[in-house]
């Protein structure tokens, strides 16, 4: 029994490969540009900064994927969210009130398109599509032009923006002899503790747990006692909470609002997801599979950028080759299992 | 409510749009018994065990629950399995990318102190519950990984650890090979030991008589009777799910041409089969032959043609057609070396409602020769002029929509459709279903003239007293399979026999 518990299926050997992959991304990308500084922790605290918004996203819309749904209104939702903080807070209003309003919204909004996925039993994709054309078309409503967020709108939010949480290790000493003590920012911590908490929510809870139940088999988690109307919708619920917390975390960091903001960000969500061993039939994945998802795509983005040369749109290519291959080796793990499983 | 019983239904009535789907229905069931629910497909089964199960809501009648005063009524699964009525369908419900403790546990979970699930105290537990029910598992593994017979074991442990009274088993084994079934009958038997009442649906024979202590059967949404395994051997049970009482049946004279047994072989399938459908068989037909396909519905009677016809593709098996191996893919392979097929189920295969009679006559021709080269609308109207009189056909002109014809023209249209194709090879698949008397005959006396002019025509009738009228032999088929061929001493007692299988005492 111990053997069998040690040994992989295929969805954890996913998860693995997943892992190695960064790790060897990460590797080459030291080995190749070290000399660019690559190798410093802080270009791995870099890519968290610049990817804590999507982190909360793609954390929210796996949950929305073991249900077998799908939420592609997140990336229109922050440029909404970032548009209303951006002209909220240079209309003078307070940078808390401005985030529990971003919340509110996130919770409305995710209730109303929960309702219609769960309770009218609309296809999620046309659900979440019209949801994604209301905020983008909302986010010009409220402004068209870009509204940066500078210290003279809001100290505080300015201040949250630039905090620095520095890391105890991993520092180096730059060329003027001075040393660099690792950081990352406010929306990091944010990002990492709601990784954290959807992770120990989907193991540890009755929710969690009935998530994959509606992903596995709708009908049979319906005949099994449960309310899935009520799972479905919590789930966009859910999904459009951690996205406007991560609205907030994308804020942070490009500190303006914009129209044009986060485009197709939730296809980096999927891809994340997708990558992280999260199945688009539902009822398979784990976020921290979409962790690494994330850091992936980030890796890649970070990788090309430090070597300068090539075109910024390699990372897309590197993206799609990922898919394809996720996808094969997502689908001969489940030709084996059907093969296993008749001997 | 007497001793010893824990579920009676009493004249339980339904109707769906059209059609009484029950009518006065009874059902008992007690403690410790496992209870066959019989009858051919559509004859209510499935509708009672869903008014049990509260899927749907009966009009009429009272079901009693032992330990609960006054008649329950339920509206939901949920509420059926608050009074102890559990029930297991043919397709396993459960969540395939959950643990077998998980599917045991999902919605009423034990909690710890964290109000975070116990994944600890109900792994154990699990284990506890498969290892009393003699399921060798290991509950943390997921159920995916566990074969179809295991997965509908996991559903029935699930069902019993919720306290159920009633356990109903909605055709559990026809997905499950022998072995399979073997195992899922210890567990009934254990179960049935510890004081259960199952209600066993399926349409294996072997099987009721294999497990079950007593039979209920149901014929067009009627109340048969009940009956002791004992009392009722397999031949009274087909008769009384055919609705067929052997002492009443005179004796038809058949007026079949005898001797097209000795005319060549037109059609000969050698181990043909359709995976799920049909088993391998073999079947000659001899050019002007009639030959029957007898058993019951469901027993794959149709599946049977369709293998011949490409319906179904043939997953092994030759085929020959005048002595020449043949591959038949689609339906238009079969039609190009001169078949065609009436199908069993005219609404949907085989009228195009929106058509016209003529249409509707001329659509296989025109199949055969290709889009490319058109009939000509004067030799379609003549084609169209032609059958409507031929057979009869009642409508007001050729230029009618089929869907204004009363059932029996419509199959005569249809019937026209292939006749005009001039087939060598004929099958029809319960061509005389709904129609009525008059029509019955003369299509019966259509048959046996086409044969007499050289057509070779497989029938498939769910009235055997037809079909001893019209053919000259039959093929028998039960749960799949073609167990054997009838060609002399062709008697309602015989065939029903046959068709029974098995022990064939009266």
């Amino acid at each position: 029994m111990k053997n069998k518990k040690l040994s992989l299926n295929g969805h954890t050997l996913l998860l693995v490969i997943t892992i190695a992959l960064f790790i060897v991304l990460y590797a080459g990308g030291c080995i190749a540009y070290g000399a660019k500084g690559f190798s410093h922790l802080q270009t791995f605290c870099n890519v968290l900064i610049t990817n804590a918004g999507l982190i909360c996203v793609s954390c929210g819309l796996t949950c929305v994927m073991l249900t077998g749904g799908i939420d592609i209104s997140v990336g229109a939702l922050i440029a909404m969210d970032c548009m209303m903080l951006a002209v909220g807070m240079s209309k003078g209003i307070d940078a808390v009130p401005m985030i529990i309003i971003v919340l509110i919204v996130g919770l409305v909004f995710g209730l109303f398109q929960g309702y219609m996925v769960g309770y009218l039993n609309i296809q999620p994709f046309i659900v979440t599509m019209a949801g994604m054309f209301f905020c983008r078309g909302m986010t010009a409503v409220i402004c068209t032009d870009q509204v940066s967020i500078t210290e003279q709108i809001n100290a505080t939010f300015y201040k949250w923006a630039n905090a620095k949480v520095t890391i105890p290790f991993g520092g180096y000493v730059n060329n003027k002899g001075k040393y660099m003590a690792p950081y990352v920012r406010p929306g990091v911590v944010v990002a990492i503790l709601v990784l954290v908490l959807i992770y120990l929510m989907l193991r540890y809870t009755k929710f969690g747990r009935s998530l994959y139940a509606v992903g596995g088999n709708t009908q049979s988690a319906t005949m099994m006692g449960l309310n899935t109307k009520m799972i479905k919708m919590k789930a966009y619920v859910l999904s459009s909470m951690l996205c406007s917390i991560g609205g907030i975390c994308y804020c942070l960091n490009t500190m303006a609002g914009s129209v044009s903001q986060a485009l197709g960000l939730e296809m980096d969500a999927i891809s994340s997801a997708v990558i992280g061993g999260t199945l688009l039939t539902g009822g398979v994945g784990n976020v921290f599979g979409t962790f690494f998802g994330v850091l992936i795509n980030g890796t890649i983005s970070s990788i090309v950028k430090t070597n300068g040369k090539l075109a910024s749109s390699w990372p897309n290519i590197l993206t799609a080759a990922l898919l394809f291959v996720f996808i094969v080796i997502q689908s001969v793990f489940a030709a084996i299992r059907e093969k296993s499983k008749n001997k | 409510m007497e001793d010893n019983v824990v579920l009676t239904a009493r004249g339980i009535s339904m109707t769906f749009p059209g059609v009484k789907a029950l009518e006065n229905v009874d059902f008992t069931l007690r403690k410790g018994e496992i209870h066959a629910l019989m009858g051919e497909n559509g004859a209510g089964k499935s509708t009672l065990i869903k008014c049990l199960t509260g899927i749907n809501d009966f009009e009429a009648g009272e079901i009693r629950i032992d330990g609960i005063d006054g008649p329950v009524k339920n509206h939901s699964t949920r509420d059926a399995q608050n009074v102890g009525i559990s029930t297991v369908y043919q397709e396993v419900n459960l969540c395939p990318n959950l643990s077998v403790a998980e599917n045991l546990f999902i919605g009423r979970e034990p909690m710890t102190k964290l109000h975070t699930i116990d994944r600890k105290s109900y792994n154990k537990r699990s284990q506890v519950i498969m290892d009393e029910l003699g399921i060798s598992v290991d509950v943390t593994q997921n159920l995916e990984n566990y074969s179809l017979a295991i997965q509908q074991m996991v559903a029935i442990a699930r069902a019993v650890d919720m306290d159920c009274k009633v356990l109903i088993l909605d055709e559990p084994t026809s997905s499950l090979d022998d072995e399979e079934v073997e195992k899922l009958f210890v567990l009934m038997r254990k179960l049935r030991d510890k004081g259960v009442g199952i209600i066993f649906v399926t349409h294996f024979l072997e099987q009721v008589y294999s497990v079950c202590d007593r039979i209920t059967v149901l014929r067009d949404g009627h109340f048969v009777g009940e009956y002791t395994v004992e009392e009722l051997p397999r031949v009274k049970l087909v008769a009384a799910m055919m609705g067929k009482d052997l002492d009443d049946l005179a004796e038809i004279k058949k007026e079949g041409a005898e001797n097209a047994i000795n005319n060549p072989i037109e059609i000969s399938a050698k181990g043909l089969s359709h995976t799920g459908t049909v088993k391998p068989f073999n079947l000659d037909i001899h050019k002007g032959e009639v030959v029957g396909v007898a058993g019951l519905l469901g027993s794959g009677r149709s599946e049977l043609a369709r293998a011949i016809y490409g319906a179904d593709k043939a997953n092994t098996g030759t085929l020959s057609v005048n002595g020449k191996d043949v591959k038949i893919n689609q339906p238009i392979d079969a039609i190009n070396l001169g078949m065609g097929m009436l199908p069993d189920d005219r609404k949907a295969e085989g009228i195009i409602a929106d058509l016209s009679v003529r249409e509707n006559i001329i659509l296989a021709l025109q199949a055969r020769k290709g889009m490319f080269k058109p009939l000509s609308r004067a030799k379609q109207e003549e084609l169209a002029d032609e059958y409507i009189k031929l057979l009869q056909v009642k409508t007001p002109n050729r230029e009618a929509l089929i869907k204004q014809l009363s059932g029996g023209n419509q199959q005569k249209v249809i019937l026209a459709r292939w006749l005009a194709t001039n087939p060598d090879f004929l099958i029809l698949d319960e061509p005389t279903r709904g129609i009525d008397i008059g029509t019955k005959s003369e299509i019966q006396k259509l048959i046996v003239k086409l044969a007499g002019e050289g057509k070779s025509i497989l029938f498939i009738s769910s009235e055997i007293s037809e079909m001893l009228r019209t053919c000259s032999r039959m093929a028998i088929m039960r749960d799949g399979e073609k167990v054997g061929e009838l060609d002399r001493e062709l008697t309602q007692e015989n065939v029903m026999k046959a068709i029974a299988g098995g022990d064939t005492e009266k």
